[in-house]
């Protein structure tokens, strides 16, 4: 029977099937689903790794043990594992190792929207990009063939639209197979990158993505569908699905295999067809192999570099091109709305960085920021981060800034997750080369962002196993930082406080604001929505200031400003407190002034 | 040979749109059809706008349908309706939820949540082929406010071709068990709404 499987959740199926017995990954959307569900399919080992490339380095582990592997991340996840990737190339594996390279065009959650396929063609690294679902389980499968067939590790590259639309896939049995090698290879010329083995080893390499370009002439995947042929369109990915839906009676020569290239078959289908176009998301990669070729072909000269592409993108440009007739346009309805309120992402409520954000702000100093919920301590009202680069990149940018010798201490602020990912060598950089700025550990014993996976501070593995619980405290202290001081992030004045503390001394402080998030099942049970006390309420709106959904207008005016008194929504509150501690009057009441809620039916038991 | 269908449904993150894609998509794969059901995960989750594309063929290409491309668009909350409104094509159809959540920006920041009659002069302007459902209001007559999803797929059922038993063992499937019975009766009310709207 055929199941509606996202993309993400193929490749695990496919994974499981081909035999796969060892995958680690690091979180990152649109990558996550697949380590997730991988992880609960029968006699596998899944692993959430510290970062993309320790996920990496374990994957080619169990490959050169002879155990068929798995390493996923988001686009952004392999330059963090690139060095990594490159010596897997230069070594080749024993058993078959597929890398999942998941692109974000369009940036639906990432800070940029780089096309990975450079990277397959940098490290001589064959690539392969599924168009729907069932070929993300199939090509799953093909990979690990061709790494065995080739000895080298094969990069699986999908995009959002592959890894999170759900179309049917025929799910099957897992194949038995036995490990390649026994024991761990002892084999030094192959596995010990020294230069004088790595300069053996680079030709290769090079000799190998030659076989694979031949291999690409006859491999499955990479189809021709002769129609009129007065229009040729090469392309891959899900950019097929639009070349079919937009220009249905096109000729296409879709790419399974997009490195290497197929050099007859783009020739003989150019041959054949009297305009050549390549449709492909961002860089005009495909593009740039058929004009090495020396064969005409347009594509960025008609298509978007930037962001992903839809029927409509196509087709707009199509008709601009003269490729399509104006008759072909879609005309879409355009009534008049007025401005509509707009529904950008927020920190939700009960978030426990909120608070931290309120008091950080009022310090007016430079605050370096890093990836994860806290990013949108970014926004308004809060407004209070002014850098965000990558993962880990927040406390390095503090401490240069720092060096760089201005008036300003620097603030560093960074979640648990992404401090165990790549925080903790740069906040020992802070104390080795005796920098004086404070780092803010946003300790919500969670990876939150990406939906709540388990880190090395929650006690869990990804497997559901209790496992050490890293104590940050320590780990900072040993690294030559003393003053520590954690603090209930809910609780201002203690914030307040500590800030105050590291700010009297011309030293590196790491400040631990805890309270799991807010989503989390225990915190869940403590709810307990707070109110406002109408008679006190002055409408100030200071509580505003806290950017809580929670908090809303109420149809009460003050007399006095004329302004409306605030409300709470009962829905939202969590009971955070932070409000109550901010409101000046003593209006919002504390949760030990509320009485306890009844439990509404249908509610925890 | 199945005329496709381009589904879209808008709503606000944490409402349950996703559920009831699902859901819809699975009831098309059970009728026959191809399907395709696409979405964006990641920041726009927390309490941010939300949508959802399933279409429905017997070869699906593309995962989402362009603006002016949707037949049926399915509101459950009525700023996202409005948002997303120029994806249905002029004259395509609608289910509308009723319910409202005014965002941060109404809440606190003193914009102006637009009102029923503003509502349904812009939904008029696009088709007057649409339904509105107090689903929210409904599913909690039914006890749970949360089924108000099922209410919204119940009212599109009556208006395709698709078996009633289709619908419910497809909600079956998706729906946590302890909450089935609620989610199906949901759905039979929205049905039933829908199908007396088309007799008057």
């Amino acid at each position: 029977m055929k199941r509606i499987l996202s993309g993400n959740e193929a490749i695990a199926w496919g994974a499981w099937e081909a035999g796969v017995e060892v995958a680690a990954a690091y979180p990152g959307t649109p990558s996550t689903e697949i380590l997730e569900t991988f992880a609960t399919l029968p006699d596998v080992y899944a692993e959430w790794a510290t970062n993309e490339k320790v996920a990496m380095d374990v994957a080619i582990g169990a490959a050169y043990a002879g155990r068929r592997a798995m390493t996923c991340m988001k686009h952004v996840g392999l330059n963090v594992a690139a060095d990594s990737f490159f010596y897997a190339s230069m070594t080749g594996i024993e058993a078959g190792l597929v890398i999942v390279s998941a692109d974000d065009p369009a940036m639906h959650s990432s800070q940029n929207e780089q096309d990975n396929r450079r990277y397959a063609k940098f490290a001589r690294v064959p690539c392969l990009e599924p168009s729907d679902s069932q070929e993300a389980k199939e090509m799953v499968a093909a990979a690990l063939d061709i790494s065995e067939q080739f000895d080298t590790p094969v990069l699986l590259r999908i995009t959002t639209r592959i890894a999170h639309t759900y179309s049917p896939v025929e799910v099957g049995e897992r194949q038995k197979r036995p490990p390649k090698v026994e024991k761990f290879p002892r084999n030094f010329e192959k596995y010990v990158m020294l230069p004088v083995n790595a300069r053996k080893r680079h030709p290769v390499l090079e000799e190998r993505i030659q076989r694979l370009a031949e291999f690409a002439e006859s491999f499955p995947y990479n189809r021709v569908e002769l129609r009129d042929q007065e229009l040729g369109i090469v392309t891959c990915g899900v950019s097929y699905q639009y070349a079919r839906e937009v220009f249905p009676d096109a000729s296409v020569l879709r790419l399974g295999m997009t490195y290497p290239v197929p050099r007859r078959l783009i020739a003989d289908f150019a041959g054949k067809v009297r305009r050549l176009i390549v449709l492909e998301e961002l860089d005009p990669f495909l593009e740039e192999e058929i004009r090495i070729l020396g064969i005409p072909v347009e594509g960025k000269s008609i298509f978007p570099i930037c962001g992903e592409f839809s029927p409509e993108v196509v087709r707009d440009a199509a008709i601009a091109a003269g490729l399509l007739p104006e008759s072909e346009r879609v005309v879409p309805p355009d009534p008049i709305k007025g401005d509509l309120p707009p529904r950008p992402p927020v920190l939700c409520p009960g978030c426990p960085h909120r608070g931290v954000f309120y008091v950080m702000k009022k310090f007016k100093l430079p605050v370096q920021g890093d990836i994860g919920c806290y990013t949108l301590g970014a926004m308004p009202p809060l407004s209070t981060i002014d850098f965000c680069g990558c993962m880990g990149a927040g406390i390095g940018v503090a401490h240069g800034a720092d060096k760089a010798g201005g008036p300003e201490r620097q603030i560093a602020v960074i979640g648990d997750s992404t401090f165990f990912h790549t925080g903790m060598p740069a906040l020992l950089n802070v104390a080795y080369n005796r920098g004086k700025t404070i780092t803010v550990i946003m300790d919500n014993r969670v990876t939150a962002m990406t939906g709540h996976q388990q880190n090395p501070g929650t006690g869990y593995t990804l497997q559901g196993e209790r496992t050490v619980e890293v104590e940050l405290e320590p780990l900072v202290r040993a690294m030559g930082i003393p003053n520590v001081r954690t603090v209930d992030a809910y609780d201002l004045k203690a914030v307040q406080e500590a800030f105050e503390e590291a700010l009297a001394k011309e030293e590196p402080a790491v400040i631990i604001t805890r309270r799991e998030c807010a989503l989390l099942p225990e915190a869940r049970k403590r709810y307990l929505p707070l109110r406002v006390d109408r008679q006190k309420c002055i409408a100030c709106w200071t509580c505003f200031r806290v950017g809580c959904p929670a908090i809303r207008r109420s149809d009460e005016i003050f007399e006095k400003n004329k302004r409306q008194k605030s409300d709470i929504d009962p829905l939202l509150c969590t009971g955070c407190e932070v409000c109550a501690q901010v409101c000046p009057q003593h209006a919002i009441l504390f949760r030990s002034e509320v009485a306890p809620a009844p439990t509404p039916a249908g509610g925890q038991s | 040979m199945k005329e496709p269908i381009n589904f879209m449904l808008v709503g606000v993150g944490g409402q349950g749109t996703l559920l009831a894609a699902n859901i819809l998509a699975d009831a098309g794969l059970a009728a026959g059809y191809d399907v395709k059901k696409s979405e964006i995960h990641g920041m726009a989750q927390r309490g941010g706008s939300v949508s959802s594309h399933v279409r429905w063929g017997e070869q699906v290409f593309s995962p989402m349908a362009g603006k002016g491309e949707v037949d049926i668009l399915l509101g459950f909350e009525m700023v996202e309706a409005l948002r997303y409104i120029e994806y249905l094509r002029q004259g395509g159809r609608a289910i509308l939820s009723t319910h409202q959540i005014p965002p941060v920006a109404v809440t606190s920041g003193g914009a102006e949540y637009p009102s029923q009659a503003r509502f349904i002069g812009v939904v008029e302007q696009v088709t007057k082929d649409y339904l509105l459902v107090p689903a929210v209001e409904i599913a909690q007559q039914l006890g749970n406010a949360r089924a108000h999803n099922l209410v919204i797929l119940g009212a599109l059922s009556a208006w395709l071709a698709v078996e009633e038993h289709i619908w419910l063992e497809a909600a079956a499937r998706h729906v946590p068990a302890k909450a089935l019975e609620v989610n199906l009766e949901a759905f039979r009310r929205g049905r039933a709404l829908a199908g007396q709207a088309r007799k008057r």
